[in-house]
């Protein structure tokens, strides 16, 4: 009786009855659900490559065992403390500017009103958003040519014995990486700031125009504490990504003159694992990025949830 | 959940306005000047920064390159040259991208709408007994992931999807993230009434979703294409790594490799006058193929701008 009970009460037979019951929703979920599986778990599983030493003609499965090589390959290699290096430090950089600034930004424009100025701003901000990396690196670079570019002959004004190539400089390339980021993704990431500073009750900002809050006041007291929720949230998902350095545009920007400061973990997989086809080593190296950001993830939450009382999860 | 949306439609504001224009004619105190005075500047500041990069492209594609090579056109177009575009229009491997970039983008988007819909509209539902133990399955895949080996031999190997563009719609049409904002939009914006009187006239979950739930969810349509769209369109790295034959490149890819080859240094002495006239060619072309390559990204905007802000309100309201 009492199992009976239990079994009824088990996650088997209320699915099988809410199947039933409900038999459309599981259809539409199933063609997504079969893709995650099939693009996203299944290639977690493949990870057990990352132990093993990759034979083409063995197959993922078959191919031996090797315990933790890759592994200690990469932590042994010449490029670890670079590549390592390179990467934080481009993911920080652009944190810092990439999160605090789109923030700045939209409580700027919100504190223009509601005219055609502020619509102007917006509309013109999104556009970079639109423009892939390709172009965008083949801007940096026209702009940036050491006899013809416009950055570069503005810069000269200042210090006008500067002849070589910012781009080939090593030591300037995460900050145009970064700041050319920032250019890019500034007025679309403050869209989410400015629609969460739209829903802000108005009878608050009279309240306080009566009170005699200044303009300033009214930012720290009513605007901030309205978006924090959204500034969290984003905070811990971009710290979640932080050893994520998008591949796309560093590819583009990188060559052989800054590579010291510009080969990120991306981009080493790309030229390790699957240019020369060292898919062990790619995997392993793959595998640990995934367990930092992971890593990452959960801390910046923990701490969120323990200082603020706020959680993704 | 209802009020909040209903205040952010921005109605709301308006009903406000009259007071806030009482308080403007009201003289600004000393702080508040300065405030205004600073954030004004400082914007207009900011609207030249986004802009000039753009108007000097637009200028420079239709300026002579030895001008534009030269330094001397910063602003505004300081001759007329229309041969860019001329050699642009004859340059096969553009159009070749283009079409396959179109053929990308409209496949890989309608799929992923389909498929991100279903499954947002199903995970937004209270009563899908499932929808707890599947948000995780689907969110687990945001925070973690096979990384780039396991995913490239699955597809290009296991599943034979290599030199197809089949690599570059298939793999990448669920996005976690857009079924958390089609799901958030619909757990906040459908009302609950219109599913009960719906069940009451025998309408079953399926036709529900298509009759009602979809007509309903324009908006937030209108944003997850514009993310999918801009996003197949911009992207070249899929491309980079599975296809191999230029007849099947992306335009991105295209235009890479256009531009990339042209990295000579101008100086460098022992560059050959063929190099040099090739080089000059595609000088004349680069700054027109960033605006034939990017126009179609800033014309789609402008349509779907009217839905965007209440399409990325009510989804970044958690759920």
């Amino acid at each position: 009786m009492k199992s009976g009970f239990a079994y009824k009460n088990g996650f088997a037979y209320k699915l099988k009855s809410d199947v039933k019951k409900n038999t459309g929703l599981y259809i539409l979920v199933l063609p997504a659900l079969a893709f995650l599986i099939l693009f996203s778990y299944v290639p977690m599983y493949g990870v057990i490559l990352g132990f093993k030493e990759y034979d083409s003609l063995l197959g993922i499965m078959g191919s031996p065992f090797v315990g933790f090589d890759n592994f200690r390959r990469f932590f042994t290699g010449y490029y670890f403390a670079d590549v390592m290096w390179n990467t934080f430090s481009i993911s920080l950089y652009s944190l810092a500017l990439g999160f605090p600034l789109p923030i700045i930004f939209a409580l700027m424009i919100n504190s223009v009103g509601n005219g055609k100025f502020k619509r102007t701003v917006q509309m013109i901000s999104y556009a970079p958003y639109f423009i892939s990396s390709v172009v965008i690196v083949a801007l940096i670079t026209a702009f940036f040519d050491t006899s013809t570019g416009v950055v570069s002959n503005f810069l000269r004004l200042f210090n006008p014995n500067a002849s070589q190539n910012t781009l080939n400089s090593a030591s300037a390339f995460k900050t145009v990486f970064v700041l050319s980021g920032v250019w890019q993704s500034l007025g679309w990431s403050c869209i989410i700031y400015i629609a969460a500073l739209s829903g802000v009750d108005p009878q608050m900002y009279e309240a306080a125009t009566l009170d005699g809050a200044s303009k300033m006041q009214k930012i720290i007291y009513i605007d901030i504490p309205s978006i924090a929720p959204t500034m969290i949230t984003l905070l811990i998902l971009s710290m979640g990504n932080i050893l994520s350095v998008g591949f796309e545009k560093v590819y583009l920007m990188q060559n052989p003159d800054n590579l010291a400061s510009s080969e990120v973990i991306a981009t080493y997989v790309y030229k390790k694992g699957l240019l020369s086809s060292d898919y062990g080593f790619g995997t392993a190296v793959g595998l640990f990025n995934s367990l930092i950001n992971f890593a990452m993830l959960a801390v910046t939450n923990f701490v969120a949830k323990k200082t603020a009382g706020y959680s993704l999860w | 959940m209802h009020n909040a949306v209903a205040k952010n439609n921005g109605r709301s504001l308006n009903a406000g306005c009259p007071h806030l224009k009482r308080s403007k004619r009201k003289r600004m105190s000393r702080p508040d000047k300065i405030f205004t005075i600073v954030n004004y500047s400082f914007l207009i500041l900011m609207l030249g920064v986004f802009i000039y990069p753009l108007v000097f492209v637009f200028s420079a594609s239709i300026t002579k390159p030895s001008e534009v090579l030269y330094g001397k056109m910063w602003l505004i177009p300081t001759s007329l040259y229309f041969d860019g575009y001329v050699a642009i229009f004859k340059y096969k491997d553009i159009w070749t991208g283009y079409l396959n970039s179109v053929i990308i983008v409209v496949l890989g988007t309608l799929l992923s709408l389909a498929v991100t819909f279903m499954a947002g509209y199903a995970l937004s539902r209270k009563d899908f007994y499932a929808k707890k133990f599947l948000m995780w399955i689907f969110t687990f895949t945001m925070f973690f992931g096979g990384g780039l080996i396991p995913t490239y031999l699955l597809i290009s190997e296991s599943l034979n999807m290599y030199d197809s563009v089949v690599s570059l719609i298939i793999p990448s049409a669920v996005s976690v993230w857009n079924i958390i904002l089609i799901r958030t939009y619909f757990i906040s914006s459908l009302p609950q009434d219109l599913l009960e009187a719906a069940k009451i006239d025998g309408c079953d979950n399926i036709r529900f979703f298509i009759m009602v739930a979809i007509p309903l969810a324009v908006p937030i349509i209108a944003v997850i294409t514009l993310y999918n769209v801009v996003g197949r369109w911009n992207s070249y790295f899929d491309a980079l790594i599975f296809l191999s034959d230029p007849a099947k490149y992306p335009l991105q890819l295209v235009i890479r490799n256009l531009l990339t080859q042209n990295q000579i240094n101008s100086l460098d002495p022992n560059v050959g006058i063929l190099e040099l006239e090739s080089m000059m060619k595609v000088e004349g072309m680069k700054y027109g193929v960033i605006i034939v390559s990017t126009l179609p990204m800033l014309v789609i905007y402008p349509f779907v701008q009217k839905y965007f802000i209440k399409g990325i309100m009510v989804g970044s309201l958690k759920g």
